[in-house]
């Protein structure tokens, strides 16, 4: 096994997932699976292939810094799941 | 016969005659969807009274200032990831269940700019991950040909409602096969264009050096249509192109006489089912009567495509997603602290399929793995890239089949994602390459339809559906309908 219940673990952690122990395992598992299956990609030498950023021949997109109109702050919270005082109201940040 | 089985022209001088209206129009849509959705199954939610109410307006429009836009009056489907103001948006994910954005996608404003009519929005793969549509968190949307087989996805209710006539057109999303393997599937017409062809501002992104929107329709004349109408340069998108847009329903003649045509090995050979392979070879010989001439040709990493995709798919994705949080919109699944409000609201929003892609992104972007996975794929897919630059030097246009098989059972490879994952082996190298390419019917294995791919430069377009354009006309394919 190449990827551990102790990486998904990890992994879960660092992506704000979180698993039962048997889910777990079949994660483990099926990602065991496709990083095997991603690994013959080694067959290739790309020592000097340059990593593709961009298909096309485009880099730099610039703008002027200009003020334009943006949501209001009433449609912005709309979608929001809980709201006091015109903002977001979230859980404690800190303990 | 439904009014869906005419075309674009043929409706637009109906509505020029006066003998249909835009409200016939758009009821033809909802009845049609009475009749057959509950086999189906297209539908996430529909539009229907804003839709009515815009079509009375349109019918005194019509009075005053005749057919006045491309898609004037025409009924169109969404695919649920492009965002919709005031329409319910949920990418099939339940994580967005109660989304309803305060905001068109450019692609939703440049539709009703040209005069079509919003009926509803489409099931999907959750977030476009799928090839099945068995991964939408909502329903399970049927083959209208076989509703014992899947539409394929991720936008399979984009091809299954223009399939079924309960729509003239839809849009559809393409990150590996979306748009092509559904079309299909389902035996219509669908476009992948050019990677920066069509603004992405209001696609809910999955993998954004990937992800392109496209028409599906029931033929090239059609797609070539709904493709002017939302193509162009759109300032908030900074990879949308500032290309000049033809029209690309001008150089369909019909005429393909002494055009180069490319079939890489790779595409017929292992791996593609033998119904598959006798009908693109039939195809080729029609090409060939039409006065093209084809070459076999090697595109040699072909084979990694898929490995090098799901590394680099889900490694942006992984980053995309993480917006989804529970905080500024979605379902929150409330706890004591930020971190496990996060870790609640996404463990019990999103469905396996998502976790599962975001899990190996995370895993191929974490400290430590980054250069042997995600550089190595990005490396790769400049060799890929490069297969197909040296061999559209030399030839028109590459030829071969969308799908290595036709549409499957449901439930037949849901539990094994790397055999799910190799529907895509021939329309992956595209989006990696962010060529165009089209997906137009070419026969039929035991009543499910064979889709015939067609690959072109960097913005030839152009010469992508007039390929397509002349097989259509030279193949009766396109003029069969499902039995529903």
């Amino acid at each position: 096994m190449r990827i551990t219940k102790n990486q998904v673990k990890h992994v879960a952690n660092l992506a704000r997932l979180e698993f039962s122990e048997k889910e777990m395992e079949v994660f483990a598992k099926q990602l065991d699976d496709i990083i095997g299956y991603a690994e013959q990609l080694n067959e290739l030498d790309t020592t000097n292939v340059k990593p593709t950023s961009h298909v096309l021949d485009i880099s730099n997109v610039l703008r002027a810094d200009e003020v334009r109109q943006s949501l209001s702050n009433e449609a912005a919270l709309k979608n929001a799941p809980d709201q006091a005082d015109g903002q977001v109201k979230v859980p404690s940040v800190l303990e | 016969m439904s009014l869906f089985d005419q075309r674009i022209k043929d409706i637009h001088e109906l509505l020029h005659k006066r003998e249909v209206s835009v409200t016939d129009l758009v009821a033809e849509s909802y009845k049609r969807i009475e009749e057959v959705e509950g086999k189906v199954e297209a539908f996430l939610h529909l539009n229907e009274e804003a839709a009515r109410k815009a079509a009375r307006e349109m019918d005194d429009h019509l009075v005053s200032k005749g057919v006045d836009g491309a898609l004037f009056g025409l009924p169109a489907g969404l695919k649920d990831n492009i965002v919709t103001k005031g329409l319910r948006t949920t990418c099939a994910s339940k994580l967005l269940d109660n989304f309803i954005p305060v905001h068109d996608a450019t692609v939703v404003q440049k539709l009703h700019a040209a005069g079509a009519v919003t009926i509803g929005k489409l099931n999907m793969d959750e977030f476009a991950m799928g090839s099945s549509n068995e991964n939408s968190g909502y329903k399970l949307t049927r083959n209208p040909w076989n509703t014992e087989r899947v539409p394929g996805g991720s936008s399979g209710g984009s091809a299954a409602s223009v399939a079924a006539g309960e729509v003239l057109f839809s849009l559809g999303s393409d990150t590996g096969g979306s748009i092509r393997e559904p079309a299909a599937f389902c035996g219509v017409v669908g476009m992948k264009p050019t990677y920066g062809r069509v603004s992405r501002f209001g696609l809910v992104a999955f993998a954004s050096s990937l992800d392109q929107i496209g028409p599906l329709t029931r033929t090239v004349e059609d797609n070539a249509y709904v493709l002017n109408a939302i193509s162009g340069y759109d300032k908030l998108d900074s990879t949308s192109a500032n290309v000049e847009v033809p029209d690309y329903t001008a150089g369909l003649t019909g005429d393909i006489k002494g055009l180069k045509i490319a079939v890489p090995k790779e595409y017929l050979g292992e791996g593609v089912n033998a119904e598959v392979r006798v009908h693109i070879e039939q195809a080729l010989t029609t090409l060939e009567g039409l006065g093209a001439t084809w070459e076999e040709v090697s595109l040699p990493h072909s084979k990694y495509a898929v490995a090098a995709y799901y590394i680099l798919a889900s490694s942006e994705a992984s980053a995309n997603l993480a917006r989804f949080d529970g905080i500024r919109y979605g379902v929150r699944v409330e706890e004591d602290n930020l971190i496990d409000t996060y870790k609640k609201s996404r463990s019990q929003g999103f469905g396996d399929e998502v976790k599962r892609r975001i899990m190996l992104g995370t895993f191929a972007l974490s400290s430590g793995y980054y250069d042997a996975y995600y550089k190595k794929a990005q490396q790769v897919r400049t060799l890929i890239k490069q297969d197909f630059d040296d061999v559209l030097a030399q030839y028109d246009v590459i030829i071969g089949p969308t799908a290595p098989t036709t549409a499957f059972q449901i439930g037949e490879q849901v539990n094994d994602p790397l055999t799910m994952y190799a529907n895509d082996i021939l329309t992956i190298p595209v989006n990696l390459a962010g060529v165009p390419a089209i997906s137009v019917p070419a026969g039929f294995a035991y009543g499910l339809p064979i889709g015939l791919q067609i690959i072109g430069k960097h913005f030839a377009e152009s010469m992508v559906y007039r390929v397509a354009h002349a097989f259509e006309q030279a193949t009766n394919f396109h003029m069969e309908a499902p039995k529903l």
